[in-house]
């Protein structure tokens, strides 16, 4: 399986991160790692690049790193189309200080609008 | 993000205690609530799946006694409505590390639509405010009318953030001064 994971920083992003590198190592999925923008995130491209590698190397797995740059929910959908990926990964949300689940902007986005099957990943 | 607050104090409503009757004229007293865990989560085991937003209360006990532990720490405020003996309603303020507060309020199915929502909410909000707290918010399902309109009617306004849930927010005291 074709395997489109965004990040843009947030802790549930990071958390989907090594979620998705270890499904993918398991089913030996093709994976690529897509960066978007968050605003809400303080995680500079940079930090999002060598998080990636700290992960890939302590899976020993290998992806496809991308950064998008741009309107991060309609950018990773445009890759998603044109790289042909079955399944868009992200981040299940994040946690108010009461407990609540809190989507993000970018899974709300990806959500309403993908073609493809979209995980969240909790 | 900065969240935009009402510039109007809401209320201002009177801290707990107050009784009533409901509008089905059961007999319902709020209180502040310092009884501990194990009564509220004999109340949260009965809750109606059905009646759960964004993931709380949480579906086990175990979850659930997890979950109050965290409301019933310092400088959060819970108040109970009771009929009888059974607590029958909860709402909580929980401070988000910013300065501001974080509201829910839930009732047990029974007892929704008798107007003790409108009485916890305002009890908590007199409670939050004897005790010093300024500026709450909170966040409701967009498709949730009535809750949207009650906290509408307790003096919270939108804060539209453009999420799949609304944010609302209430002041409930003056900034200090600078």
């Amino acid at each position: 399986m074709k395997t489109l994971l965004g990040i843009g920083g947030s802790d549930d992003s990071l958390y989907a991160l090594e979620k998705a590198i270890e499904r993918a190592k398991e089913a030996d999925d093709d994976l690529t790692i897509a960066i978007v923008e968050n605003s809400d995130s303080d995680m500079t491209e940079a930090d999002l690049r060598d998080r990636i590698a700290a992960a890939l190397g302590e899976a020993g797995f290998d992806a496809d790193i991308e950064s998008l740059s741009g309107h991060p929910g309609s950018q990773l959908l445009e890759l998603a189309e044109r790289g042909s990926f079955d399944r868009i990964v992200l981040g299940g949300g994040e946690t108010s200080p009461l407990g609540k689940v809190q989507l993000g902007s970018i899974s709300e986005f990806v959500l309403l609008n993908a073609q493809t099957t979209v995980t969240l990943i909790r | 993000m900065t969240r935009e607050y009402p510039a109007t104090v809401a209320g201002p409503y009177e801290p707990p205690p107050r009784t009533f009757l409901d509008r089905e004229e059961r007999p319902i007293a709020i209180r502040r609530y310092a009884e501990g865990v194990d009564t509220l989560a004999g109340m949260y085991t009965a809750f109606d799946p059905e009646d759960r937003a964004q993931g709380i209360p949480p579906a086990r006990e175990d979850q659930i006694r997890t979950w109050l532990e965290g409301l019933f720490e310092d400088d959060c405020v819970n108040v109970v409505a009771w009929h009888d003996e059974d607590p029958i309603g909860h709402a909580t303020l929980v401070p988000d590390g910013k300065g501001a507060c974080e509201l829910a309020i839930f009732v047990l199915g029974p007892y929704q639509g008798a107007g003790i929502g409108t009485e916890l909410i305002e009890a908590l909000l007199g409670a939050g405010r004897e005790d010093g707290i300024e500026r709450v918010w909170l966040t409701v399902e967009r498709w949730n009318g009535a809750a949207t309109a009650l906290y509408r009617n307790v003096g919270f306004e939108s804060t539209d953030t453009g999420n799949f849930e609304l944010e609302m927010a209430a002041r409930l005291r003056e900034d200090a001064a600078e």
